[in-house]
Formats: structure tokens, C-alpha cells, sequence
């Protein structure tokens, strides 16, 4: 459990204090995969480093296991660091070493690991991301997929209970992004290590977190369950975000709805009745008759969810929204 | 042929050639040692680096920048009685390594704090992060990282040196300067000379090929 009590972050610029982080609490629960969002610049890298101490924050405590990892010396921080790795948006790998070695390179550092114990591990890790062919490559010839695989692989040598992820899948293409997160979500569910992602695309959170945080400005405007944040977002920023990822027009939404007749609903299905024949059976009922303004289906991690506009003609109303209610649908009335 | 090469007495030529050989080569190992270490240094106290130290970084690269802004044929003379307290003598081949080393290390120096700088920041920040200590740092990712750099730093270091060689012939430095200046300036001898001068293009001709070979077999980019 990663617990942030008011921590604050701020850089001294020519003598003044810029603030990057304001005041933030927050927790992380183990075994979680746990998303931040925010534009450039909104102070996500500066929030996930402050986990490792590669920022030191300039208040607050930051618990992780309930120890005071600001409290650390020298020596018990770079122990900490060990327990916990992290990929990064350009990989950060030693264009001098191999593969394997890049592998190794952890547990070299630690120094605790015997040569035998290193190469097992290494193997082990090589087919873990698959890589096991190109151990003796150089990054340099590998793609940029394998490199983060590389990344991945490096990250989890000494075992880690935690993985940062900064930008991880920013600068791979839409394919590569898909199988570096589903080996991501694989290892946070087979090893049950926590995962602490940050990322500009809501389409990344929506398919691997748990929960979200969403930041703006140093701060956190909006936290909580993916499914939650994602369906119904509060803040502006969120709904930017939301709209982004779903390729949607904001204005051009405005305007389609300005021509639809009738009162417009905004329905949103979450698991199961997802892939009910709802809508059908409910307009027999109620006869109310409706067309599909816009909508859209696909999943929240696993769990598929559908969210549809509509427009809803003549019949009776008020049944046709209990009868929804009833299925558990999220009815909001938008007109 | 014979004639046209009467003045020159290959004995000779092959001496001074290994004298040559010996002051380049025990000079480009000293400027190394030294070199290396100050590089290091100078890089770590830099602007914000792992060892930020504004007042250490400027007196070091204060000291840096007087020894390569002075002329070499003044630090040479310069150097004189610190050589001669060092090792007995100004003289000969012994007494030329000092004064080179005075100009190869700090040279050698800005070389390793340069290439050391092209060393992405993204790789000291992950090995930060996977716990290691600057000494890691330094040996495990950043001196590795820097290699090809630092052999292309040694490679123009070397060459400087083969020049600078020949200069302290001036006072008496001994090798192929020394015998171009007694001998194809002074009696002037213009074969001695011609061939002398070809030994040392031929001389930097092979370090910089050696080099280039070396920075291609350690570059993995």
C-alpha cells in the first residue's frame, strides 16, 4: 500500500518556488494497477517519482508499507529502490550492454545474487516476455515493442512488489502498445505486484486500471474507480479526456443533439446487461420509439460496458426509464 | 635515391622514432590516469549533475582551462624546473613526458567530461532507480555508456601528443621534433626533414585509423 499524506513537490526556479505537486493524499492498494492521467506538464512524472524518491518531495510523508520512505537514509533507500522497478516512455537501456545483461544489470547492482541464480533468473525473464532468442542482441537492434519488453523484464529482476510505469506505451505504436499492455496486466495478475501507470491516453487506463487519478495543473482533480471516472466524469479535464479517447467532437455532439426530436437519454450498461436485448422489449412496453444519436461498446479492463444517447418519441416515458432502472441501466436524462 | 637521401642516418631515424613512440605513449597513459578521474569529476560537480558542486566544479575547471589556454612551447619552458624537480632532468625523453602529460590530461579531461555529458540522462536516472550508488553509476552504466566517446577522446588526445612530441624537440625533448629541428632546420638538411615529417603523418595516420576501429567495435547504438 503506497499512502501519499500531503505530499507537496515544488522546484526552486531563480530563487522562487515553482509548485509542480500541491498538496496531495491519496492510497494505492496493494496489487492494484493504479492509472494517472494528465496533460504534459499536469505533474504525473513528478508524482510517480516521488514513490522512488528520485524527486524528493518538499513536504508531507510518503508511506509505502507503512514505512516512512522519506524518513530513509542512503543505504535503506537504494534497498527500497530495489523492491520497486520501473519502465520508462524511451526504455532507458544500456546501449552497451546485451539483453541479457540489461536483465542482470539489477541484480548485479544488489549485489546480493550469486552468478547461478542470476542466469536462471535472466532465462526465466527472457521467456517471461518472450524474448529468449535476442539475449545476446543489443538494443540497438531490437524494435521498439522488444525494447520494453526489455524494460519489463529488467524491471521485475529483483522482484519487485512495485512497477512504475512512466509513459510506458507513449512512444510505441497502437499494435505494440496493446501486447505491452496485456503483458502488463498478465504480470499484475499472476505475480500480483501493485502498478502505478501514468499516461496522456485515457484509452490506457481504460484498458488496464483499476482505478485512476485524474491531474490538472499539480493537482488531482478527480480520483476513483475506472469504470466510475470513465462513465461519468465530474471534472472538465476528465471529460476532455473521456471525449479524446473516444474520438468524440464535443461540438459536433452539441449540434447533433440540437436536431434530434423528443427527449434525449443517455444510457450507460455496465457487465452483464451490457449484452441484454433491452431496448427492444422496453419500447414494446412503454411504445415509446427511439433512435441511437450515438454510442458506443467495448470494455473497462474486463468488464464490458455499453453507453448509447438516444432520443425517445411519444409512449410513456416514465415507464420506459423504471423499466430501464430496473435492468440496472444508468439513465441520465441530457434533454 | 642514395642521393637524395645523403644526410640521413636510418639508425638514427629508428632511435628517434622510438623515442617518439616511448614519450607519446608514456604521456598518453599518464594524461589518461589523470585525465580520466578529473573528467569524471569535472562531469559529476557539473550543472545540475548527480554531484552538483558549483565552487568545486569551477575551481577544477578553472585549473583546466589555464593549462589549455597556455601555448604548449610556453608550458614547456614553463614546466622546466618542475621537471627537472620531478625527475632530475629537463632533457631527453624522460624529461619531455612531464610537460606533454601537463597538456594532454587537461585536455584529455574536457574530452571524457564531454562525451560523458552525450550519455542520456534517461539511463542514470533508471539506474538510479534500480538502487545503485554513484560509484555504480559511474562504472557500471556511465563509463560503459561513454566508452565509445571517451576511445575517440584518447584517439585525438594521442594525436595532440604526437604533435606536441614534436615540439619539445625545441628544448631538447629528444625524438623525430628533436631530430627535425637539429637536422633539417638547423644544418639544413631538407631530407631529414621530408622524413621525418612522413614518419609522423604516417605515425597519426595509424593512431587514428587504430581509433576508429576501436570506437566501431564499442559503439552498439
Amino acid at each position: 500500500m503506497i499512502v501519499f499524506d500531503q505530499v507537496q513537490k515544488s522546484y526552486q526556479v531563480g530563487g522562487r518556488a515553482i509548485p509542480a505537486l500541491h498538496s496531495t493524499s491519496m492510497t494505492i492498494e496493494t496489487g492494484e494497477v493504479f492509472g494517472i492521467v494528465g496533460h504534459s506538464g499536469a505533474g504525473k512524472s513528478t508524482l510517480v517519482r516521488l514513490i522512488n524518491l528520485l524527486e524528493p518531495p518538499t513536504g508531507g510523508r510518503i508511506l509505502v508499507d507503512d514505512e516512512n520512505i522519506t524518513d530513509y537514509d542512503a543505504a535503506e533507500l537504494r534497498a527500497f529502490r530495489r523492491k520497486v522497478g520501473m519502465i520508462f516512455q524511451h526504455f532507458n537501456l544500456l546501449s552497451s550492454k546485451t539483453v541479457a545483461d540489461n536483465i542482470a544489470f539489477p541484480m548485479k547492482l544488489a549485489g546480493i545474487y550469486s552468478r547461478t541464480e542470476i542466469r536462471e533468473r535472466v532465462e526465466e525473464l527472457l521467456a517471461r516476455v518472450s524474448l529468449t532468442d535476442h539475449a545476446n542482441k543489443y538494443p540497438s537492434q531490437l524494435s521498439g515493442g522488444q525494447k520494453q519488453r526489455v524494460g519489463i523484464a529488467r524491471a521485475l529482476a529483483c522482484r519487485p512488489t512495485i512497477l512504475l510505469c512512466d509513459e510506458a506505451t507513449s512512444a510505441l505504436d497502437p499494435q505494440t502498445t496493446q501486447s505491452v499492455l496485456r503483458l502488463l496486466a498478465d504480470i499484475n495478475r499472476e505475480l500480483g505486484l501493485t502498478i502505478v501507470l501514468i499516461t496522456h491516453e485515457m484509452d490506457v487506463v481504460r484498458r488496464v486500471c483499476d482505478r485512476v487519478a485524474v491531474m490538472d495543473a499539480g493537482e488531482v482533480v478527480e480520483m476513483g474507480a475506472v469504470s466510475d471516472v470513465f462513465l461519468h466524469p465530474q471534472h472538465p479535464t476528465t471529460r476532455d479526456f473521456v471525449f479524446e479517447s473516444e474520438n468524440i467532437d464535443h461540438d459536433e455532439l452539441q449540434e447533433d443533439l440540437q436536431k434530434a426530436s423528443g427527449r434525449i437519454l443517455r444510457l450507460t450498461f455496465r457487465g452483464e446487461s451490457t449484452y441484454k436485448p433491452l431496448l427492444g422489449s422496453v419500447a414494446r412496453e412503454s411504445g415509446v420509439d427511439f433512435s441511437i444519436l450515438s454510442g458506443r461498446i467495448d470494455h473497462i479492463k474486463d468488464t464490458p460496458y455499453g453507453q448509447l444517447t438516444l432520443s425517445l418519441v411519444g409512449g410513456d416515458l416514465e415507464v420506459a426509464m423504471k423499466a430501464l432502472e430496473a435492468a440496472e441501466v444508468h439513465v441520465e436524462v441530457v434533454r | 635515391m642514395e642521393d637524395l637521401l645523403s644526410n640521413v642516418d636510418w639508425a638514427e631515424i629508428g632511435v628517434a622514432s622510438w623515442d617518439t613512440l616511448v614519450m607519446v605513449g608514456m604521456s598518453l597513459l599518464f594524461s589518461v590516469l589523470i585525465g580520466l578521474p578529473i573528467g569524471v569529476l569535472l562531469f559529476l560537480f557539473g550543472k545540475r549533475q548527480l554531484l552538483e558542486q558549483p565552487v568545486a566544479y569551477a575551481v577544477l575547471s578553472f585549473v583546466v582551462n589555464v593549462l589549455r589556454s597556455v601555448p604548449f612551447i610556453i608550458l614547456l619552458i614553463v614546466m622546466i624546473p618542475f621537471t627537472v624537480m620531478l625527475i632530475g632532468t629537463s632533457l631527453g625523453v624522460a624529461g619531455a613526458i612531464p610537460p606533454l602529460v601537463a597538456g594532454g590530461a587537461p585536455f584529455f579531461a574536457r574530452l571524457v567530461e564531454t562525451s560523458l555529458r552525450e550519455v542520456d540522462r534517461g539511463i542514470i536516472e533508471a539506474t538510479q532507480a534500480m538502487g545503485a550508488n554513484i560509484r555504480q553509476i559511474i562504472f557500471g552504466a556511465l563509463l560503459p555508456e561513454a566508452l565509445p566517446g571517451i576511445i575517440a577522446g584518447i584517439t585525438v588526445t594521442a594525436i595532440t601528443l604526437v604533435s606536441y612530441a614534436a615540439m619539445s624537440g625545441v628544448i631538447g625533448g629528444g625524438g623525430l621534433g628533436d631530430l627535425a629541428i637539429r637536422f633539417g632546420y638547423q644544418r639544413f638538411q631538407t631530407d631529414v626533414m621530408v622524413i621525418t615529417v612522413a614518419l609522423l603523418v604516417i605515425f597519426v595516420q595509424l593512431l587514428q585509423m587504430a581509433g576508429d576501429r576501436l570506437v566501431l567495435y564499442f559503439s552498439r547504438r
